[in-house]
């Protein structure tokens, strides 16, 4: 191990880092927010758009990152529509993590069953505050370690930035093994900085499940 | 109508070399899937013993291999034990060695979740009937631990066919890398090949994918 060429380039990982983390962290979010509103139009059984949610979903799940973003990043640009690389990263993993999200939302909305429904409107409660109070928070307990796993494995999909030219993790370690030839540190640093992100929300993931469990929600 | 960059695909041999690489890309998950269901069924069914050392063992490789991004495997083992060992590996068995070791941890922890889904009083009442040992798996336990663990598995395969793609960043000529070379070959009589090609090419994984997630979703249905 060369210990000068790892404390050298530190400085290069962590800037990597903060571009996969800023990129991660905004693409789940959209992610969120499409896979909500996916659920939303499927639970709300909206015409036509119920459609094209479900080819969406088959699209998106049935299709790889790489593939998705080289046709975002590269092809999209011909018929006019250009972005830089870091919506591109952020759009791609939306369209990938859209699907996941809306599928953990449903079978956790499936999960509460209709007698919790049908028992809430008995109770003289709105279709708005049957959704609110009753079905979304029995909902997100259970399909919460669904979600924590999607977010891991999106946070990984990341690490295929580096194909749109992104300078994140791989990219910063594909060079540097390039021009110096120092394969084992770079790498271990790779490694390194990968645990640094992932670890953290995987460890979550299991606090999180395992409280959740306790609550005994829905179950 | 905007040139769409079709017409490249119509031109030669092109579509023709497109689909020899997702030949090569499926190639390698083909051999990939068949290493890690044979392996994987093995491990998780010694997973089923209790002995600690293994069990130990067992989770910390499907940790490690877990957490860490896929391509960072493949950079590990194509880059990194190359340099360390001092061998020589292609790209294609560097991404076969990758997508076997993933694949086995995965299908280990599918096959143990099926066998260990199979609640306790129905060992119980196939022993109190008097069946024997191997008569318990063989008529009790196997078929309805492979009853859920068909579905799941053949997610898990086209997670695996989908993964292949990144074996484009360590240099194999796969689909997407001819789909590059086509795209830059025609870059002067063609400039928005870029569209049409890389359009082709999701078109294709999914084509690969998806009447295999709609078995696995059909078979859910019947049997879950």
């Amino acid at each position: 191990m060369d210990w000068e060429f790892i404390s050298t380039n530190i400085p290069l990982y962590r800037e990597a880092a903060v571009l996969t983390v800023k990129i991660g962290f905004a693409g789940i979010l959209v992610a969120i927010l499409l896979g909500l509103l996916c659920e939303v139009i499927v639970y709300c059984r909206i015409p036509v758009l119920r459609r094209v949610v479900a080819v969406y979903i088959e699209l998106s799940r049935n299709t790889p990152l790489l593939i998705q973003l080289f046709f975002i990043y590269y092809g999209l640009p011909k018929i006019g529509i250009r972005t830089d690389a870091q919506a591109c990263g952020v759009a791609g993993l939306a369209f990938l993590g859209g699907s996941y999200m809306a599928e953990a939302f449903r079978s956790g909305v499936e999960a509460v069953g209709a007698a919790q429904e049908e028992s809430a409107y008995s109770l003289g409660l709105s279709r708005m505050q049957t959704v609110r109070y009753v079905i979304l928070p029995q909902a997100f307990a259970i399909s919460a370690p669904a979600f924590v796993a999607n977010e891991i494995f999106l946070l990984k999909e990341t690490s295929v930035f580096s194909a749109i030219s992104l300078m994140d993790l791989m990219f910063t370690a594909k060079d540097l093994i390039g021009l110096y030839y120092n394969t084992t540190e770079s790498l271990a640093l790779l490694v390194v900085f990968y645990l640094l992100i992932l670890l953290p929300v995987s460890l979550l993931g299991s606090v999180l499940e395992r409280r959740l469990r306790y609550a005994g929600f829905g179950t | 109508m905007p040139d769409l960059g079709l017409d490249v695909l119509l031109k030669g041999k092109n579509f023709a070399r497109l689909l020899g690489g997702l030949g090569i890309a499926l190639r390698i998950s083909v051999i990939s899937i068949l290493i890690s269901v044979v392996l994987g069924t093995v491990l998780g069914v010694l997973r089923q013993r209790e002995n600690l050392i293994l069990k130990a063992f067992m989770r910390l490789y499907l940790e490690v291999i877990r957490i860490m991004p896929q391509l960072v495997l493949l950079f590990l083992v194509y880059f990194g034990t190359t340099r360390s060992f001092g061998w020589d590996l292609s790209g294609e068995t560097a991404s076969v060695i990758v997508f076997s070791l993933w694949g086995t941890a995965e299908m280990s922890d599918l096959v143990r979740g099926a066998l260990s889904s199979i609640p306790g009083h129905q060992y119980e009442s196939a022993e109190a009937l008097g069946l024997r040992k191997t008569q318990v798996y063989l008529y009790v336990v196997l078929p309805q631990a492979v009853r859920r663990l068909i579905p799941l598995s053949i997610n898990l395969i086209t997670r695996m066919i989908k993964t292949t793609s990144l074996v484009l960043m360590i240099g194999v000529v796969e689909i997407l890398k001819v789909a590059q070379q086509i795209i830059e070959a025609n870059r002067m009589n063609s400039p928005n090949a870029a569209f049409g090609v890389y359009l082709t090419v999701f078109v294709l994984y999914f084509l690969v994918c998806w009447p295999i997630s709609v078995l696995a979703g059909k078979l859910e249905k019947r049997w879950g």
